[in-house]
């Protein structure tokens, strides 16, 4: 960060960068030293940040004609759809941004998990990682709940009903979330309130994320620590900022095809019913990124216990530095990892698709084993491999594995596998 | 590349596999070409208007559409009905308007602005005409269930003589796409119940396909445009990405190293 000092060129530029460093700062986000092996799954930093900034204002936008009242709110959507100029398009931006957001958090997530970009010395920024992640799934809950469909409605009333597993006080925290005896008029308010609070909260967080990710600077696919400046890295700008705008670009169009073509496939049918306290629904189902949570709940038969698991699957991410014993950041050296961390993403798809099911019979055996998997992996497995694994021969920087001038034929091929 | 190809299939599976997956757990229901499905896809405007009044002179009685107002009839990629025919539908219904200077309520014909009557003062009131079940407000039904159009159009041609060894209790029909079977409403379409302005023959199968569409549009009422914009959007979004593409290997090249 200091290592070289920035001085403006102009006077006034002087002037006003002695008094505010908006011109240091600047120079030092163009010129930041990144190593220049990044692959495409770096890219994802930028693109969250592009989600984030999305739903803020289509989501400002909407709160300009939303009506967060009980007997209003799903009518008000209506009149956003219709009768609002491009209301149509706002809202389905929003509604299918939360969904790309949570796309990209989880390709985020699982790139660190894979290169280790959790481990010393960059646990702050994981832990402040895990925070925002927790901070979205609560916004996105809220959010759902505010066009008062009946999946809004039941989702909410399952939901906040986890709260009454606390023993003793359980009752009372769940009628004061409500502000009632039930999920109501108060609960919507409340939700509009912190789903348009949240945001802010995450940007906040955003900046302190990258600003602890400037101190050490970026983890790489190698996962060896480099010099910065050195022939090993680029400045930020032009480089990293063209190749993760062109990635963003290619995201887009992803994006755009759900919000023009394909705006409510992944909504549920029942949220286009008005919420109505007398009718259950067949199946209350969450959203789609919360589903490996939800089978975590429901494989627990016991009520608090399934509470707990369901919020230590979450927590124990953020312990995930000292679980994982390894010294070797990048599962490109650490074989036995790879073939772990792949059979974790394998079992983190199967809890998703059985939190989709209904829990009975074998959907709820399979999601049972799946969910002790879970655990297993950061319990048992990560701690155990860093002590057992036999790593691979780490190259001693970026530059020699990828000019090719090792002479040792393991990192030539492990030059091969980092290529890929 | 490699990687980068890798990724962005990964972004195009999910597509599919969630735009698949919702057609996956449909049971097997009619099939007929939509119009207004894919890229550019469109409202028959034949199909609208004629859906239109399949929906006033046969749902309409039952079923509410609180969300539509009549001036939508005439919009742009609607039903498109001139502005005198819109008007003229209009007017053909009564609302209570007030109070008046007197602080009275009137009756007045429909003007433009006005929403869809609705043929019941209230939920209770729909649920004590047809034997505790509420007919469903239309605006947005389509969406509002799992099938789209699809179920629509299949329920209105579902009906059937119970298999044996079923009872249906009084007033409750058999039809094989409702969920469950049995369903409140009769059947309520048959051949010849109305006569098409336009001279189409009014099969069952004809008005079903007719009253979807037209439900479809009530529900997305900005389909076309959506389409329109989709489009560009997304060719603009193509025609950047490789101009980028190459900037971006332009401005690698002065680096030892690839992207």
């Amino acid at each position: 960060m200091s290592d070289h000092e920035y001085t403006p060129t102009s006077k006034v530029g002087k002037w006003f960068n002695d008094r505010l460093p908006l011109l240091t700062l600047a120079n030092h986000l163009t010129d930041y030293p990144t190593p220049k092996n990044l692959n495409y799954w770096w890219t994802f930093g930028g693109i969250l940040t592009f989600c984030l900034i999305t739903q803020i204002v289509t989501g400002l936008t909407l709160a300009m004609h939303y009506i967060a009242h009980a007997d209003m709110a799903f009518e008000s959507v209506e009149h956003i759809m219709r009768d609002v100029n491009y209301g149509w398009l706002i809202r389905y931006i929003h509604a299918n941004g939360a969904s790309m957001f949570f796309l990209a958090v989880y390709i985020h997530i699982f790139r660190s998990l894979f290169y280790g970009s959790y481990k010393s010395p960059r646990e702050i920024i994981w832990i402040i990682g895990i925070i925002i992640y927790l901070l979205m799934m609560a916004a996105a809950f809220m959010g759902y709940v505010l066009p008062w469909g009946q999946m809004s409605f039941w989702g909410a009333t399952v939901i906040t009903n986890l709260f009454s597993a606390i023993p003793l006080v359980g009752e009372g925290i769940v009628t004061w979330l409500w502000g009632g005896y039930s999920v109501d008029n108060p609960t919507l308010t409340r939700f509009f309130t912190l789903h348009y609070l949240i945001p802010f909260l995450i940007l906040g967080l955003v900046v302190l994320h990258i600003w602890a990710l400037h101190v050490p600077g970026n983890n790489n696919p190698v996962g060896i620590d480099i010099k910065k400046p050195s022939k090993d890295t680029v400045p930020f700008h032009p480089y990293i900022v063209i190749k993760d705008g062109f990635a963003l670009l290619m995201f887009m169009i992803v994006f755009a095809f759900f919000v023009f073509y394909s705006p409510n496939i992944l909504g549920h049918a029942d949220n286009y019913i008005e919420a109505n306290p007398m009718v259950t629904p067949a199946h209350i189902v969450p959203e789609w990124y919360l589903l490996p949570f939800y089978a975590i709940l429901r494989s627990v038969p016991d009520k608090l216990l399934g509470v707990v698991a369901m919020l230590s699957a979450i927590l124990i991410l953020a312990v995930l530095p000292w679980l994982d014993t390894s010294k070797i950041r990048s599962a490109v050296f650490r074989p036995l990892y790879k073939q772990f961390y792949w059979i974790l993403v394998a079992d983190v798809l199967i809890l998703g698709y059985m939190g989709a099911m209904p829990a009975e019979g074998l959907y709820l055996l399979i999601a049972r084993v799946a969910t002790a998997y879970y655990f297993l992996h950061f319990l048992v497995i990560l701690p155990v491999l860093g002590f057992k694994e036999k790593t691979l021969p780490v190259p001693l920087s970026i530059t020699e594995p990828v000019l090719g001038g090792s002479p040792n034929l393991a990192m030539a091929k492990n030059k091969e596998s980092i290529d890929k | 590349m490699k990687n980068f190809i890798k990724l962005f299939s990964i972004l195009v599976l999910f597509f599919f596999t969630v735009t698949q997956s919702q057609s996956a757990e449909k049971v097997d229901y009619l099939k007929t070409d939509w119009s207004f499905k894919g890229l550019f896809g469109k409202f028959d405007r034949g199909s609208l208007q004629r859906g239109y009044q399949v929906y006033t002179e046969v749902c309409a009685s039952c079923h509410s559409m609180k969300y539509l107002s009549y001036r939508n009839l005439g919009e742009k990629g609607g039903p498109e009905f001139s502005e005198a025919e819109v008007k003229a539908i209009a007017a053909s219904f009564e609302v209570t308007d007030g109070p008046n200077a007197d602080g009275e309520m009137f009756d007045r014909p429909a003007k433009l602005s006005d929403k869809f009557v609705m043929p019941y003062e209230n939920v209770k009131a729909a649920q004590a005409a047809n034997g505790g079940a509420y007919p469903p407000d239309m605006s947005v039904l389509v969406k509002a269930r799992g099938g789209g159009v699809d179920y629509i159009y299949s329920l209105l041609q579902g009906y059937e003589d119970a298999p044996t060894g079923m009872t249906l209790d009084e007033g409750v029909h058999y039809n094989k796409y409702m969920y469950g079977n049995k369903i409140r409403m009769s059947a309520p379409l048959s051949d010849d119940l109305i006569e098409y302005g336009d001279g189409t023959k009014a099969t069952v199968e004809q008005m079903s396909k007719d009253v979807t569409t037209f439900l479809m549009w009530a529900a997305e009422p900005h389909l076309e445009s959506r389409h329109q914009m989709g489009f560009k959007a997304i060719v603009y979004l193509i025609i950047l990405t490789i101009l980028v593409y190459f900037s971006m290997k332009k401005i690698w090249s002065r680096v030892e190293s690839e992207v």
